[in-house]
């Protein structure tokens, strides 16, 4: 039997380097069941990378991935990739296919459903993201928005345990960043459904997740809920939660020395 | 020296290796692959629409220049009679496969290398293997199975309108009788002719597609990133695929000429 307590993610000790550019040095994370967690962190640290090692798209050179109670391995990771979804940055939906087809397509792959039960699961997911009106338009009909509604609706069309957000919010306004968010959480409530966010959105971040996990350096340097995030002392956790306030002091400086007289 | 001669010599070995290594994965994944026969299907329609007019033209060019050259060189020996033999057997025999191939490549092939290159390069192919789904199985095994069929039909209807195109250039332009031209091709073309020509056509099919899907695969790999990533990609596929194909042919044609 699972124990209750233990997270259904644990990740320990996870090292990933690309010939010299070490990017994981002994990353750590603990993503209790039902939770909504989101990783910090400046571009460039890794993010990414570790979710693409839970993935399995990229080996990590040495650590551990638990899901589950269970390592993952070559047996374990079948089980995995049927229990967890990943939505990418650039959405990755297939241009050739229709909305509805992009839909079907882990069902049809992966499942012995018929035609017919596809499909209405397909329109069912459709219909949840309100994409339905849409579905024989391909993904380069749709507005950036609805893309990224689709590639949810693809990703929750299995009913999975999990899903990997990868910088879900990039490049997108302040508007279309509070709606990304707004849409996981929803979606991530209705579904229950565990969500890993990796993202640099700090305030979306601080509102909508249940704990915050901070990546700098290849480690975890924070890991707890928003609340102590907000409050921790730590010069790294501090300088990236202020660093708003960092900018405001660093242009009323300059706008000081350089002002027109 | 040596090193200088050894090293390119085992970056090659070590590309054929992986690259069989491709096929046979993609071949294995057929019990895998779910819908397989839909896919197959539409594969089918793809390759085969999609170079079905650049076959009908070329074929019907070619056989009109070789009934042309060919009359012009047996009416030298008085032998213009024969003209249906020539034509058929250069048709059959090379021409057809070879040719049908190399446009095969350029059509069919260059745009499933870029197809597959964008894929990746959008992170679909990622998308697939984050689904459990076998991104070969999903993409290439179709592919490989289509051009099995496809290649042997687009070779036939080639050597069909080249033989057509070589009695209007023979009889219908320089006046040879029609009767003597096709009773000539009857006559000429044997049983192990065709099954030359459909064993290169099979043959030319799958390395040609398995060599274009190997370069999308794994156009990240390559020289550059994005879109000059898959442009490099394509430019490869198509050039490594036609050398193959006249490589091959030479092959083929010593094995079967001399069994």
């Amino acid at each position: 039997m699972t124990d209750t307590a233990e997270p259904l993610l644990r990740i320990e000790s996870l090292h990933k380097r690309f010939d010299d550019n070490v990017v994981l040095a002994g990353a750590s994370l603990d993503v209790p069941r039902g939770s909504l967690v989101t990783v910090l962190g400046r571009s460039g640290t890794g993010k990414s990378v570790l979710l693409k090692c839970l993935a399995g798209i990229v080996t990590p050179d040495a650590g551990l991935i638990r899901f589950d109670g269970k390592d993952l391995d070559a047996t374990t990771r079948a089980d995995f990739r049927r229990r967890c979804s990943f939505l990418f940055q650039s959405n990755a939906l297939f241009d050739s296919l229709t909305a509805l087809e992009n839909v079907a397509l882990p069902l049809e792959q992966t499942t012995n459903l018929s035609d017919a039960e596809i499909r209405q699961r397909s329109l069912e997911a459709l219909q949840q993201l309100e994409l339905d009106a849409h579905h024989d338009r391909y993904p380069s009909q749709l507005s950036g928005g609805m893309q990224k509604r689709l590639a949810l609706a693809r990703a929750i069309v299995t009913k999975p345990e999990l899903v990997l957000f990868d910088e879900p919010t990039a490049g997108l306004d302040p508007l279309r960043r509070n709606a990304v968010f707004t849409m996981i959480l929803k979606y991530q409530r209705q579904f229950h459904f565990t969500a890993v966010v990796v993202t640099h959105d700090l305030d979306e971040a601080l509102i909508a997740s249940d704990r915050v996990a901070l990546l700098d350096g290849g480690k975890m340097l924070f890991e707890g809920p928003p609340a102590t995030f907000t409050t921790s002392t730590d010069s790294i956790v501090s300088s990236f939660r202020d660093s708003a306030a960092a900018l405001r002091e660093s242009v009323a400086a300059l706008r000081q020395t350089t002002a027109v007289p | 020296m040596l090193a200088a001669l050894g090293r390119p010599f085992l970056r090659l070995l070590g590309g054929m290796g992986r690259m069989a290594g491709f096929t046979v994965r993609s071949f294995a994944a057929v019990p895998k692959t779910r819908r397989l026969p839909r896919r197959l299907v539409r594969a089918i329609f793809e390759q085969g629409t999609r170079c079905l007019p650049v076959i009908l033209i070329v074929g019907i060019f070619t056989g009109l220049v070789l009934g042309l050259q060919g009359h012009y060189v047996l009416n030298r020996f008085g032998s213009e009679s024969l003209l249906g033999a020539l034509v058929s057997l250069s048709l059959v025999r090379e021409l057809g496969p070879v040719l049908a191939a190399l446009m095969l490549v350029g059509q069919a092939g260059s745009a499933l290398a870029a197809e597959i290159g964008i894929q990746r390069n959008s992170e679909q192919i990622a998308a697939l293997e984050t689904m459990g789904v076998s991104s070969e199985g999903y993409l290439v095994t179709p592919r490989l199975l289509a051009a099995l069929i496809v290649f042997p039909m687009q070779t036939a209807l080639f050597v069909l309108i080249g033989l057509y195109g070589g009695y209007l250039s023979g009889s219908a332009m320089l006046g040879l009788e029609p009767g003597v031209y096709w009773s000539a091709v009857e006559k000429a073309v044997e049983a192990r002719d065709l099954t030359e020509c459909f064993v290169k056509a099979g043959t030319f099919g799958l390395i040609t597609i398995a060599m274009c899907s190997y370069q999308g695969f794994y156009a990240h790999l390559g020289h550059g990133t994005g879109a000059r990533a898959v442009s490099a990609a394509t430019t490869r596929a198509v050039v490594l695929s036609c050398v193959l194909v006249l490589a091959l042919d030479d092959v083929i044609t010593s094995f079967l000429l001399h069994r």
